[in-house]
């Protein structure tokens, strides 16, 4: 029992990443009828917005301490990063622990300007013309934002530590009288996870903006007979999904350390998870997210790797084949999208 | 019997009860016309017949055979032939290419790998298809894009390339639907002639009451989806339920 | 001739003569002089010129004709160099079982991948595409290579080892590929002056198979089945009420392009026996797309052109570094120079891959027909206004006859 769940915990910090990426490519599909193939990239960008945090933050000047001297009896140079001298060393020090969960702050912005670029800038351009061309152009896309994080970056992964105070393990077992010890910066992502998707869910429930974008996705035609300027919401929903690809991206460095093709990796399989889950249904997304993350995270236990070798590398892939043989339209999908 | 027997067809959609026991029965050799108030399941009748729309309940027999679930190739493999109400070609191809595609769909078949020799040199795909073209009055446009062509242009290809398959029975969704007058009556004259020439069954579903009244032997009026009244056309004209469920509104 | 009309047969004698006389038209430049960096006739580019010419013709057979943007057909490819590589460990070094038994292995897969895959059209016929290759990079990187069950080898790539039972070798085979005792790796080097043309017997066994395979591209385009192919493209729903069967149809054209790339795959284990899993990586994939396209899709020379472009300049661009851009702006202001080595610095050596993301993108924006109709707008705006007034002018007389909808 426990063992299992530990494994369903375990599909949880994937299963919320895809379930976040698979969202925000679901409305962008779902409003636009584009499929972006940068998506990835988004997620990507989004990480490193938290590297780029950390780094600023880390920004020091030297100074010399006469007191001591180094071991070939120097007089040791100090650094001290600006942030301690301006705001005190412990809240400074306390700035740059939370670098990661501070990030959100610099990736909300970042993310929807961006976003909005790409809408205006590129995608717009794209929406009378064939899909084999909006793939193509994104593609294309992902590969430019890519090579220039790699340029900027390099190509090795990056560091991004929790806050220590979310690091180390945590008994989450302990309330019912089960042992599953489980890293708490998980804990956080997931709960991160359900907030936005929750956020998300809500904004298109109960605001007019989201009654008209869903009305939107539904019949993008008599929307725009009725004088609505749907465009114009569009493209805030763009914006709106680079952000949560972003924030999803901005919260993974810690689980895994952000480097240039991790975009890429996050968005093959979160075209699997759309498609399991039904193209055009954001409920399908989320669950088909989180139910091919535990799926995953079961997969790679050794007793399923040695009985089946690599098995927890094609899991997914296997899933979606034999979903879409039986179910074509996927979990949850409606009929009558991409139909033709 | 008729060759085309439509027995207690229904189908829902939702809320929506689009058809409710239809039956209709189209003899060899006439044009059947299907008239009908907007909303009143016109389409939705034709598509059930060409494997587009499965009813829910109730059979369709072709010639004897039914044609309920069987893809719309192998329907029109059995001689179902159909005009859309919006023209349906092949934009991208030449108005000569457009009319050889169904003339091999009718000499090959559902699929053939013929990978090897050059459709140009296939000499009686060609020649049939060449035939029609004059037939249609379009010799002159072979080697447009069919995409380029006006609208009343492309409808005749069309008519032209289902023609062209020699099927048993031709069903057509609004011919005339957006055309000008002098385009409808020009299709009018073309129907007849098809009529009078082969041995062709016709249903067609129209709006323009003038092109149904030169048409038709017999009349269907489907109102709210079911068939109200069936008789000729003369009739039909002075049917005081029909005028109240259908000409009333118009007139 | 050989069944095509004028028009095809010219285009294919053009195609092989340059083919043919390629050592001598890529090597303009005399060995050792400051243009030579730009000479591309080296066995081995050349071979990669015909090897990914094969890969693309066959893509476009695809995509060209039926609009099917399959973005996994690197999987093909990798897995045709595995067969082929299979084939020297097994049976020996001679090639011919090798790229026969990568044909059949890669229809084979091809057939099945293209069973599923075409269950679906546009969007989801891509990304299906795309699982499947990822899957199969999964399969050959690890799973498929335990200790158990070794048949790609992984990291390390399958090669040929000693111990292999190369059945059919004999003392005196050629340790090497060979084609009936010819050696892929022959090659004869003719010094004409300063200049040096190198003829390999790979490239040119490879430049036959190219021919025949284009041969055999342009019957398809122009037989029934092109044609069919193409009604797909255009109609799909015309298609089927005009009773045709549209999902053999695009089957076939899968497998035939699935082939293809198992042949390409094939020789290129062939021209160097090794095979890889990064050779079945989206990237990949994503390459054979983009030759396609910026030579033009749907023509017969295009995919060529592209594969050509794309595989010399990837050659140029990586050779470059900062002390040839130096020299290249030397005739500048020091400043000047420094500042446009800077600028260009992130597109040259290992910056190749956004240069190619970014032609990937102005192909697609501004010119969607890619070089092909490139060349044929140039080719218009030379011939000057005259006919475009007269285009023009017909046009509007067209237009105004058009009735309202």
């Amino acid at each position: 029992m426990d063992g299992f769940l530990l494994q369903v915990l375990n599909g949880l910090d994937k299963g919320s990443a895809y379930a976040l990426i698979a969202l925000g490519l679901t409305l962008i599909f779902g409003t636009l009828g584009v499929v972006n193939f940068a998506h990835g990239a988004l997620f990507m960008i989004g990480a490193f917005c938290a590297v780029t945090l950390q780094r600023v933050l880390n920004l020091s000047f030297e100074t010399i301490d006469e007191t001591k001297t180094d071991f070939l009896g120097n007089p040791l140079k100090v650094k001290t990063p600006y942030v301690e001298s301006w705001f005190g060393p412990e809240v400074g020090a306390t700035i740059i622990d939370w670098a990661v969960p501070l990030s959100i702050l610099l990736a909300i912005p970042v993310m929807l300007l961006i976003g909005l670029a790409m809408e205006r800038g590129l995608i717009k351009h794209f929406y009378k013309r064939p899909h084999a061309d909006q793939i193509l152009v994104t593609f294309g896309l992902a590969i430019v934002l890519q090579e220039i994080i790699k340029l900027w970056f390099g190509a090795n992964p990056i560091q991004t530590p929790p806050p220590e105070a979310l690091m180390g393990v945590a008994n989450v077992g302990a309330i019912v009288g089960l042992d599953l010890p489980y890293p708490i910066w998980r804990i956080v992502y997931f709960c991160f996870a359900a907030i936005i998707i929750f956020a998300v869910f809500a904004f298109l429930q109960f605001t007019t903006f989201g009654m008209v974008v869903r009305a939107g996705m539904a019949d993008r035609e008599t929307v725009g007979l009725l004088g609505i300027n749907i465009d114009r919401r569009f493209t805030i929903m763009f914006g709106m999904a680079a952000a949560v690809a972003g924030l999803a991206g901005v919260m993974y460095g810690p689980i895994n350390p952000p480097n240039y093709h991790m975009g890429m990796d996050f968005l093959v399989l979160s075209f699997v998870v759309v498609v399991v889950g039904g193209m055009g249904s954001l409920p399908g997304a989320v669950l088909a997210g989180f139910l091919l993350g535990i799926l995953e995270s079961f997969a790679s236990t050794t007793w399923a790797t040695t009985t089946i070798p690599g098995i927890n590398q094609i899991i997914i892939y296997l899933v979606a084949i034999i979903v879409l043989l039986t179910r074509p339209r996927g979990l949850m999908g409606r009929k009558g999208v991409m139909e033709e | 019997m008729g060759i085309l027997d439509i027995k207690d067809v229904s189908k829902r959609f939702g809320g929506l009860q689009a058809l409710s026991d239809v039956t209709l029965s189209v003899k060899e050799n006439s044009v059947h016309a299907i008239i009908g108030p907007n909303g009143a399941g016109k389409s939705t009748l034709l598509n059930c017949l060409v494997g587009k729309l499965i009813p829910d309940t109730g059979s369709v027999m072709f010639d004897g055979k039914s044609v309920l679930g069987r893809s719309p190739y192998e329907i029109n493999q059995m001689g179902i032939s159909r005009v859309f109400q919006t023209p349906e070609i092949f934009g991208d191809l030449t108005v000569l290419e457009n009319m050889m595609i169904p003339c091999f769909a009718s000499r090959d078949g559902a699929f053939e790998l013929n990978a090897l020799s050059q459709f140009m040199k296939q000499r009686d795909v060609l020649e049939t298809a060449e035939a029609m073209l004059v037939d249609m009055n379009m010799a002159d446009k072979r080697g447009m894009h069919a995409a380029s062509m006006s609208r009343g242009d492309k409808r005749r290809l069309e008519i032209g390339m289902c023609l062209s398959q020699n099927p048993r029975l031709l069903l057509l969704d609004e011919p005339t639907a957006g055309m000008a007058r002098a385009d409808t009556n020009n299709t009018i004259d073309l129907l007849k002639e098809i009529k009078e020439k082969r041995d062709i069954t016709i249903a067609i579903i129209e709006h323009d009451m003038h092109v149904v009244f030169s048409l038709a032997d017999r009349i269907t009026v489907l109102a709210q989806g079911t068939p109200l009244v069936e008789d000729d056309p003369q009739n039909i004209r002075g049917n005081p339920k029909v005028r109240e469920a259908y000409l009333g509104e118009s007139a | 001739m050989f069944g095509l009309d004028k028009k095809d047969t010219s285009l294919l004698i053009i195609v092989a003569i340059i083919t043919l006389l390629a050592p001598f038209i890529l090597n303009p430049f005399p060995e050792g002089s400051a243009m030579a960096q730009f000479n591309a006739g080296y066995p081995d580019l050349m071979q990669r010129f015909v090897i990914f010419g094969i890969f693309a013709v066959g893509f476009n057979i695809l995509f060209g004709l039926t609009g099917y943007l399959s973005f996994g057909h690197a999987a093909f490819l990798g897995v045709g160099s595995y067969a082929c590589v299979w084939m020297f460990k097994l049976l020996g070094y001679n090639i011919l079982p090798g790229i026969l038994l990568s044909l059949v292995v890669s229809g084979i897969f091809a057939l099945g991948i293209g069973y599923v895959s075409l269950r679906r059209s546009g969007i989801y016929f891509s990304i299906l595409t795309l699982a499947f290759a990822q899957m199969s990079f999964a399969l050959a990187y690890s799973v498929l290579s335990n200790p158990k069950f070794n048949l790609t080898n992984g990291e390390t790539g399958l090669q040929v080892y000693t111990d292999d039972p190369q059945v059919l070798m004999g003392p005196n085979s050629p340790t090497v590929p060979n084609l009936f005792g010819l050696e892929m790796n022959a090659t004869y080097k003719l010094e004409l002056g300063p200049w040096l043309f190198q003829f390999n017997a790979g490239y040119y066994f490879c430049a036959i198979v190219m021919l025949l395979v284009v041969y055999l591209a342009i019957r398809i385009f122009r037989s029934p089945f092109g044609l069919m192919l193409r009604a797909v493209k255009s109609n799909q729903q015309r298609m089927g009420y005009t009773g045709l069967n549209t999902r053999p149809y695009t089957l076939a054209a899968f497998v035939i392009s699935g082939m293809y790339a198992g042949l390409a795959g094939g020789l290129m284990a062939s021209m160097d026996p090794l095979a890889g899993a990064e050779r079945m990586q989206w990237t990949a994939s994503g390459e054979v797309v983009l030759m396609t396209i910026l030579g033009g899709a749907g023509t017969l020379i295009g995919p060529i052109l592209g594969a050509g472009f794309i595989k010399y300049f990837e050659n140029i661009f990586s050779k470059i570094n900062d002390n040839v851009l130096h020299q290249w702006f030397a005739f500048m202001p020091d400043w000047m120079e420094n500042a446009m080595v800077f600028i260009v610095h992130p597109f040259i050596g290992k910056g190749w891959h956004l240069t190619l993301g970014l032609l990937f993108m102005l192909v697609v924006i501004f010119l969607p027909g890619g070089l092909v109709e490139g060349g044929q707008k140039l080719m218009r705006w030379i011939r000057g206004d005259r006919r475009k007034k007269k285009a023009a002018e017909k046009a509007k007389s067209t237009t105004t006859t058009e009735p309202a909808e």
